[in-house]
């Protein structure tokens, strides 16, 4: 398959890439080694649109944050995924903690952050009335925001491949040669040649630049655990609650998600297989540890999973974005750690700057439509809105997940869309079906049925998330 | 709106019960609003033998109890609706249902009695560390794929939790051919029936590993194997005793949580320790003609006993609805030394009838007695071979106990070593 531009990875980064360029009349493909998009450090992170005080100035990690804080409103607004700003704290401890609070205040304001200001204990408790009794201040951030990262994603990709881009999944890139100008990639879905390829794969972008021979990309896998609590303690704070950041990263921090479920975490650890992505008990403990000095009020009880994701750090310390010096024609858009999810409408928006030079300028299509349809949410409508929904299409009368009221019309929905769900977890969370209390323990077997109903496969062939993660094996005796 | 003078939610055990209690009492309009395609809740699900023994005093299957009943609402009057969600209760008893034949549905309602019953506590409330692959599922869901879609969840079994259902799936599995390696309980006890340990982990020769638990899972996309280690007094994991068992399969027998979101919604008081409402001897919760019964409840061991818990219900929605509840006077229920939680909570000492009060202990007990005390008084003193927190016990309270209590009493239940 020929195409003028190959994306590698799904990721939130690669998505809104492509998206970008399929505002162009180049023939993309975006290319993913899982079963579905977003099955990275997109669907294991923090969720938050930072709002850009913490990255040194001067560096990309700064400029981009700020800038991406921007672009994501209006993406959003364009590809209808929900994003709340609730603003975010910095909460110091202890009086020495307080120059930490005015050194990120610093920098805040000069890589161009508004409306920063260090409030007093009192303020604070206003504020987070929940916030832990050793508080003493914090840095509070107005313009920080929480936003679905997969939801994000998944949106991206769908509106890409309407505007004519192509996605391909189970698809590992195993070799990349460089003949007549183009590029031969040798995948684990055949072979595909592009004249330009972009490098996301997130923690294993080093591994793929190896493969044209740029050792340039090191890559440090960093684990995180984090505890994800039901809806109940998804008012325990309203802000994002962060500690003072480390070497390690930002820290532990507490915060609604924009679902209303309460998100805690992550611990910091550097391991070395990048697809390794199981809690730990030691980060779990961390996390719950740190979590219960910022909100006391944080209980394990009303966990409802564990989860961990790796974020690919990068030795540089920033975002590497750019062409490699082995072959211009390769974009290296790697080392994409926090504050990735915040700038990568700004990361699109360079690599569309980056494309544009090395092409001498591509033709806009006349026909793109930037709008992602919003899908159905049966749970936020009001009575009446219902009655007529299901007065249409008699699928959203059927309830399928009672925890989060998910309907199959929604499930449907999310298994016929462009690069629509193809197994269970894709399903959870495209739709929120199985993502609710219960996790899937009474859904779980009717998503499987409708699954394998709508793919027209056996449902001893539906997986939890693609290649082995088979969730039946024989028929019964 | 559509008026009726009984709305039941819940079409299990529990609902059928309470619904045919009110129409034998003489209620006239009574609906019951199930979820699943049928009616019959997990029994269809449980096609072992043992349902029966107390209310019908023989030996049936889940879907055999469950179609008794089935067969007398069917020669009823009551409506029936399927596949039908309810998503919400007004406090002026309105209830909202949806499903893809009616679509969206409002019930007015005089009384309501929910019958929700439980789901199972999943993975992530346990915080086991590990990869998060395929073939980790709740001993329900498995018992669903097996029993229902004819599929095999997994091979190789470790069963994590000793309740009945992961009992009851340990024989299945086996059965069906699959090896069940080990079923391991965190706490030094079974939480299962005693019957069940016998015939379905005893016979079979499956280890029951007691004070161990799952502390790691392994595998990328299809679980692979499993860490086990033994835990101390506080149920932490001890050093040292670690143990990888390899298997493609992870059931959860983690305990069972009644569900109460529509109750919470609409302002029902919950018990803490049950986690089900706050009810009267005649199962009406704090919220007046809201009445429950069965696993929305309190969890239960024996189905017979959720008829009869639902019978109770049944004829107290009716008694409502005719105006013939009685005022009375109520006091509380209280359970201490090793008495976990009582239902009813309250008793009305003005009841003219006998009534059960029904309790778990929190551990084992052999040879202890249960002593029921009321203001000082001793009112009842019966020494037990063995108690249980698997099997739910009672004692029975008769009119004569109550006739000497005042507002203040307090009828306090508790185990004497």
């Amino acid at each position: 398959m020929k195409y003028d531009v190959a994306v590698i990875g799904a990721g939130v980064v690669g998505s809104l890439i492509t998206r970008e360029l399929s505002k162009y009349n180049i023939r993309i493909a975006l290319l993913e080694r899982c079963n579905d998009c977003a099955m990275g450090a997109t669907k294991a992170n923090s969720a938050i649109v930072h709002a850009g005080f913490d990255a040194k100035p001067g560096t990309l990690k700064a400029k981009l944050n700020v800038r991406g804080v921007e672009l994501m409103k209006k993406f959003c607004k364009e590809l209808n995924v929900p994003l709340k700003n609730n603003g975010a704290l910095v909460v110091a401890f202890s009086e020495e903690e307080i120059p930490h609070l005015e050194e990120l205040l610093k920098r805040g304001e000069q890589n161009g952050v508004p409306e920063l200001r260090i409030v007093k204990r009192d303020e604070l408790k206003q504020l987070e009335p929940n916030i832990g009794d050793t508080a003493v201040g914090a840095l509070v951030a107005p313009t920080s925001s929480i936003v679905c990262p997969y939801e994000l994603t998944i949106a991206g990709v769908e509106n890409a491949v309407t505007n004519g881009a192509e996605f391909i999944r189970n698809c590992e890139v195993t070799g990349i040669k460089s003949e007549n100008e183009e590029f031969v990639l040798s995948t684990t879905a055949g072979e595909i040649t592009a004249k330009y390829v972009i490098n996301v794969a997130g923690v294993h972008s080093g591994k793929i630049a190896k493969l044209i021979g740029d050792n340039s990309v090191e890559i440090i896998v960093r684990h995180g655990d984090y505890y994800l609590l039901d809806k109940s303690q998804g008012t325990l704070a309203s802000h994002t609650v962060f500690q003072c950041p480390t070497k390690m990263g930002k820290g532990v921090l507490v915060s609604p998600t924009v679902d209303g479920n309460l998100i805690v975490g992550p611990s910091a650890s550097d391991i070395d297989d990048g697809d390794d992505v199981a809690t730990t008990a030691e980060g779990l403990d961390k996390i719950y540890n740190a979590a219960t000095k910022s909100v006391p009020a944080v209980s394990l009880r009303n966990a409802i999973t564990s989860f961990s994701g790796n974020r690919a750090h990068p030795a540089t310390d920033d975002f590497i974005i750019g062409s490699s010096d082995v072959n211009r024609n390769f974009i290296n858009v790697a080392g994409i750690e926090s504050p990735g999810l915040s700038s990568a409408p700004a990361i699109a928006e360079m690599v569309e700057g980056i494309m544009t030079e090395l092409t001498g300028g591509m033709e806009k299509k006349e026909n793109f439509d930037p709008i992602r349809p919003e899908p159905v949410r049966f749970r936020h409508m009001s009575t009446e809105e219902r009655a007529k929904l299901i007065e249409k299409n008699k699928a959203y009368g059927r309830i399928v997940c009672r925890c989060e009221t998910i309907t199959e019309g929604e499930i449907l929905d999310a298994i016929h869309a462009p690069a629509g769900a193809r197994d269970v977890d894709g399903v959870k969370r495209r739709t929120r079906a199985g993502m609710g209390r219960c996790q899937g323990g009474f859904c779980g077997s009717k998503v499987v049925e409708i699954l394998a109903r709508e793919l027209g496969v056996p449902m001893n062939e539906i997986t939890k998330f693609g290649g082995e993660s088979k969730i039946m094996y024989d028929r019964t005796k | 709106m559509l008026n009726y003078d009984l709305v039941v939610v819940g079409g299990g055990p529990a609902g059928m019960a309470a619904a045919l209690k009110a129409k034998e009492e003489g209620v006239e309009k009574i609906v019951i609003l199930e979820r699943a395609e049928t009616l019959g809740g997990i029994l269809e699900q449980c096609i072992h033998t043992g349902f029966g023994l107390h209310y019908f005093g023989e030996e049936l299957s889940g879907p055999e109890y469950a179609g008794r009943f089935i067969e007398q609402v069917e020669k009823t009057d009551i409506d029936v609706f399927t596949d039908t969600m309810v998503l919400n209760i007004s406090n002026s008893n309105v209830v909202t249902a949806v499903n893809n034949n009616e679509g969206l549905m409002q019930f007015q309602a005089i009384a309501v009695v929910l019958a929700m019953g439980c789901r199972e506590r999943p993975r992530g409330a346990l915080s086991i560390a590990g990869s998060r692959p395929a073939g980790i599922m709740t001993a329900g869901t498995a018992q669903k794929y097996v029993n229902i879609d004819g599929y095999m969840p997994g091979k190789k079994v470790v069963i994590l939790g000793s309740g009945d259902i992961g009992l009851i799936m340990a024989r299945r599995m086996t059965l069906e051919g699959a090896e069940v390696k080990v079923v391991c309980e965190l706490m030094p006890y079974s939480g299962g029936l005693t019957r069940n340990i016998v015939q379905c982990l005893d016979d079979f020769g499956i280890p029951l590993r007691l004070s161990c638990t799952v502390v790691k899972t392994h595998g990328k996309e299809r679980l692979e194997g499993v860490t086990i280690a033994q835990v101390d007094e506080k149920l932490q994991p001890i050093p040292g005793t670690e143990e990888y068992i390899e298997c493609d399969t992870l059931l959860l027998s983690v305990g069972l949580i009644p569900e109460n979101e529509l109750s919470k919604d609409v302002g029902v008081e919950l018990d803490r320790v049950t986690n089900g409402p706050v009810v009267d001897e005649y199962r009406e919760t704090l919220q007046p003609g809201i009445f429950a019964c069965g696993n929305v409840l309190q969890v239960h061991d024996l189905v017979d006993y959720v008829t009869e818990e639902s019978q109770i219900a049944g004829k107290g929605a009716a008694d409502y609805i005719f105006g013939k509840k009685k005022g009375g006077k109520f006091i509380n229920t209280k359970g201490i030394n090793g008495v976990r939680y009582i239902v009813p909570q309250r008793v009305n000492i003005e009841g003219e009838e006998k009534l059960k009060l029904y309790f778990r202990v929190g551990q084992v007990y052999k040879g202890a007695k249960v002593v029921v005390e009321c203001d000082g008084q001793i009112l009842s003193s019966k020494k037990k071979v063995k108690l249980a927190p698997g099997e739910m016990e009672n004692v029975v309270i008769t009119p004569e106990m109550l006739k000497n209590m005042n507002e203040n009493s307090e009828i306090i239940v508790r185990i004497e070593e």
